[in-house]
């Protein structure tokens, strides 16, 4: 088996998040569109990973680039708040209108 | 087991425990399942970033993603489960629309992906660990301190949206 270098990860990134943008767009139940959501942020995390591994070293950094893995806590934390206030609004649609349907949901639809 | 064995082994066995679990998400036909196999995708998720040496990204992903979100998932999908049919987890109508989408930003994104320029071996197997908390606290602490209004924010705007009334 040949190495595994960066490219294997951000081909991996990319199907994931391929499958989230898929997710996201031909789903109904809002659950599931924001599971699909959550599936696209670990694809870019797991690229900024890879990206702060195997990825060019900038001039004057010590050795190793932690930007990489500091995009990723930080978009880990973002995505921990985007859940809660998504989930609590689902659940506020739900108590008033019975449905969590995306094609029911069309109040704001022009 | 030699180790420049066992990497791309792990690496294979994650990534299609990863993609599964991504197409388990959006396909299954029950919202139960798609939400459990959220859970194996994080856990995946964790794997690699463990492989990546990023142990810490790993333990936060586990904590937060594999621990936090899903509960919170599960208690959305319990509270807003209408009936036990089969089709819980449905598509809409916009399907053929979706793969095209899906399918252009997959065309989108590899070149540019494929683009950057990596060096095909990694960095120095250190213990970034304490680096990680020095750049927090020293370059990125701004960043460090919006994070935490964020969150609060957060928690209280979620408490007032889902509370009744």
């Amino acid at each position: 088996m040949e190495t595994i270098g960066l490219s294997h990860y951000l081909i991996l990134s990319a199907i994931i998040f391929t499958v989230g943008v898929y997710g996201a767009l031909a789903k109904r139940n809002a659950v599931v569109i924001l599971m699909s959501i959550e599936l696209m942020f670990n694809a870019v995390n797991i690229a900024f990973v890879a990206v702060s591994r195997y990825g060019p070293i900038p001039p004057g950094a010590p050795g190793v680039d932690l930007t990489g893995q500091i995009f990723a806590l930080f978009i880990i934390t973002v995505g921990a708040a985007e859940a809660a206030v998504a989930l609590a609004i689902i659940l506020a649609i739900y108590r008033l209108r019975r449905t969590i349907s995306i094609d029911d949901l069309n109040l704001m639809k022009w | 087991m030699a180790p420049g064995f066992l990497e791309p082994l792990i690496f294979y066995v994650a990534a299609a425990v990863l993609i599964i679990g991504a197409l388990a998400v959006v396909f299954l036909p029950r919202i139960i399942h798609a939400a459990l196999s959220l859970v194996l995708f994080f856990v995946a998720t964790a794997g690699i970033f463990i492989l990546l040496h990023a142990e810490f990204v790993a333990a936060a992903q586990i904590l937060i993603y594999a621990g936090a979100i899903t509960v919170l998932v599960l208690f959305a999908v319990m509270l807003t489960q209408q009936s036990q049919s089969l089709e819980s987890n449905p598509f809409n109508a916009q399907g053929l629309v979706a793969s095209f989408v899906a399918a252009a930003t997959f065309a989108a994104i590899l070149p540019a992906l494929l683009a950057i320029p990596g060096k095909n071996r990694p960095g120095p197997n250190i213990d970034l660990i304490p680096e990680l908390g020095k750049a927090m606290l020293g370059p990125w602490i701004l960043s460090f301190e919006i994070a935490s209004v964020l969150l609060l924010a957060a928690l209280i705007g979620s408490i007032v949206i889902a509370k009744e009334n």
